[in-house]
């Protein structure tokens, strides 16, 4: 068996029924949580809905009422709204908040990857009345502020990645900018009329949207493995390099937390098979400022603003994907863009200017309000800051790693300096103890420390991703090493009742084999 | 760990095939892997009829932390699939040898059977991968 990459042979009927069960895993969630807890903890505040009651000083005035509507036109039946007063609002509301864990109470070693600290000054400048009340229709004329930050984020991210020929803000996502990269390696080979090259090559190791945007693109996937070491085995990338390859996509630092050491080899090695570069840029934070992808010979990159330029990525949602290239597959970049008049005005990139785009991605120019935050946070931190991120996550990474092997966890690569992140393997205690990653997971939880990531990535067995980013201090580590420690102890002496945690939190254990075999997309019983 | 029974051979990537009557070869996946993905919530399988290539993924498991590529260990046509997944794909962390079959084939070719690895190098091989 082998990590899934059946997305390229999946029919899209049954990708959409797929997707339907994950929903249909959420409606039953929230089945499980009301036959655990009972309607004395409601969560849905429909079920605190008592016929007649209302919230009176929260009416609108009357005079709000659309007498112009046709009363043919006016609804009749009630709006099936919950009925309830402001109080019965307030507490709701209230009590939830407090259930939710967020990075604002506590540790969070998930990482940039899903929630890092995000300064306050972004969001509020991000949420200025003139950004926020502009409407993507607006004339150019009465939109420069905008485009004038939108062309300043093109050229830093530009600058900060090494791109030559520039970056585009539109795709929406770290996935869409792997499908708008693709394509334009694609839309390259095909532009110079080389109809073959329809392989991409992806390491066992990558994240699995690297070869869903390569099938998406209809390119043949191509895995190659990893060493023990945590580099990418050299002798089998020759093997299927050849006439065949479109490019190879790459994460470096790579999934498993360490930078690969002969990234100029393989680039020299894909390039002279006539296939392009493309790199995996969704997690940043180890090399802004370091090292840049278009110096290690990459044709194109994707950034998720969303994790490292101060949106998180872990709120599901909007995303920004921004998009670099070397010269050659500019022509090609995705629209719209903005680029600067020699008047010193700013107007928008379209189709007509880019003839061989590979088009549009959306709608509008991509998430403005989350392409403004990085703005924001870029020109705040400016080009030294944006260094002294780096050298702080990876300083805290490497400090977090050697504290945890010195009080008895097994490191992953222990021979290998981590990135901004590195992955503690539990095989050890759950051969000894039967203790494993997700007891360790559930366990911090009682100690009020998010669990890391787990079961990720596949390659290492029992294994925590960990990644504490450069804003933590060191007291907060220092803490999260004690807590672990004590962890190790307990898991030792009693796994039977380690394997009960969390006992703290307002669930315990969800029966996530349940949820996800027997599927029910009811949200009312 | 259960035994494993005597007349299967192996993918190291975990897969198993029994020869048949006839040329017919059931295909599954060991008990070892089954325990490593954990509990099995879905099983994608292929359909009758469709050509499958050894070496190539011909349907996929998925438990709640892992989806797996399941590689056939031999090429041929599929000519009966274990529908009881459908409903029940615990049934391969049950019994991974025997009902947790996934499909049977007719092969093209059954002498690429011995290209496979026998029980015994395969009980090294997991316990090379095991310290
Ligand atoms: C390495 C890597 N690539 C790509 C992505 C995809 O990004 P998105 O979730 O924004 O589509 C992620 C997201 O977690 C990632 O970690």
């Amino acid at each position: 068996m082998g990590s899934s990459r059946k997305t390229c042979t999946l029919s899209t009927q049954s990708y959409l029924e797929r997707r339907i069960c994950v929903y249909k895993a959420c409606g039953m969630i929230h089945r499980l949580y009301n036959s655990l807890i009972g309607s004395r903890r409601a969560m849905l505040i429909y079920e605190h809905s008592k016929p007649g009651r209302c919230a009176m000083a929260q009416l609108p005035p009357v005079s709000n009422l659309p007498d112009d509507v046709p009363v043919s036109m006016r609804r009749t039946t009630p709006l099936g709204l919950p009925e309830v007063s402001e109080l019965d609002v307030v507490r709701h509301y209230t009590n939830l908040s407090r259930k939710n864990y967020s990075i604002d109470t506590n540790f969070y070693p998930l990482g940039s990857c899903t929630m890092k600290y995000n300064p306050r000054v972004c969001h509020t400048l991000a949420m200025q009345d003139g950004f926020l009340n502009r409407h993507p229709y607006a004339p150019e004329s009465m939109s420069q502020g905008f485009m004038r930050c939108m062309h300043e984020l093109q050229e830093i991210l530009a600058e900060v990645t090494g791109m030559q020929g520039g970056v585009s803000l539109a795709p929406m996502a770290g996935a869409q900018g792997e499908l708008a990269g693709v394509a334009m390696i694609m839309a390259y080979h095909r532009h110079r009329g080389d109809a073959e090259r329809c392989e991409i090559i992806v390491p066992d190791a990558a994240h699995g949207t690297n070869p869903a945007s390569a099938s998406m693109c209809g390119g043949t996937v191509r895995e190659v493995p990893t060493k023990a070491d945590g580099d990418i085995d050299i002798e089998a990338l020759k093997k299927v390099l050849g006439p065949k390859t479109a490019g190879i996509m790459l994460t470096n630092p790579s999934t498993i937390g360490v930078f690969e050491r002969h990234i100029q080899e393989i680039a020299q090695l894909v390039h002279e098979a006539g296939g392009l570069l493309y790199y995996d840029g969704a997690n940043l934070n180890a090399i802004l400022g370091k090292v840049r992808p278009g110096d290690m010979g990459f044709d194109a990159i994707h950034m998720n603003l969303h994790k490292t330029f101060s949106t998180p990525h872990g709120g599901g949602g909007p995303g920004a994907g921004a998009v670099g290239v070397s010269a050659r597959l500019q022509p090609f970049l995705p629209i719209p863009m903005v680029k600067k008049h020699a008047a010193g005005t700013f107007g928008w990139v379209r189709k007509k200017d880019r003839p061989l785009s590979i088009g549009r991605l959306s709608a509008f120019a991509g998430n403005a309000g989350v392409l403004l935050r990085a703005y924001v946070y870029a020109r705040m931190l400016g080009r030294d800051g944006l260094r002294r991120v780096a050298e702080y996550a990876t300083l805290n990474a490497n400090y977090l790693a050697k504290k945890l092997a010195e009080v008895g966890f097994d490191l992953a690569y222990p021979e290998r300096r981590a990135s901004h992140e590195f992955i503690v393997s539990v095989q050890k205690q759950k051969k000894a103890y039967g203790v494993t990653a997700l007891d360790f997971s559930k366990a911090l939880l009682d100690h009020d420390i998010h669990a890391p990531t787990n079961y990720f990535p596949l390659l290492v067995p029992e294994c925590l991703l960990i990644e504490p980013t450069e804003t933590e201090s060191k007291d907060t580590l220092d803490h999260f090493v004690e807590v672990m420690a004590t962890l190790l102890k307990q898991a030792e002496a009693d796994p039977e009742t380690f394997k009960q945690a969390p006992r703290t939190t307002p669930l315990r254990r969800l029966d996530d084999v349940k949820a996800a075999r027997q599927l029910d997309l009811a949200l009312h019983e | 760990m259960n035994e494993i029974p005597g007349d299967l051979k192996f993918l190291k990537s975990h897969e198993w095939a029994r020869l048949e009557e006839d040329g017919i070869i059931r295909v599954g996946i060991s008990d070892h892997a089954q325990g490593l993905l954990g509990d099995l919530v879905y099983v994608e399988l292929p359909a009758v009829g469709d050509q499958i290539q050894a070496g190539s993924a011909c349907a996929v498991v998925e438990s709640v932390k892992a989806a797996s590529d399941v590689y056939a260990p031999i090429s041929g046509e599929v000519i009966e699939i274990n529908e009881a997944l459908n409903d029940r794909p615990e049934v391969i962390n049950e019994d991974a040898f025997g009902a947790g079959w996934i499909l049977a084939v007719r092969a093209g070719n059954p002498e690429e059977l011995k290209a496979l690895i026998d029980p015994d190098a395969y009980a090294e091989l997991l316990e090379s991968e095991d310290h």
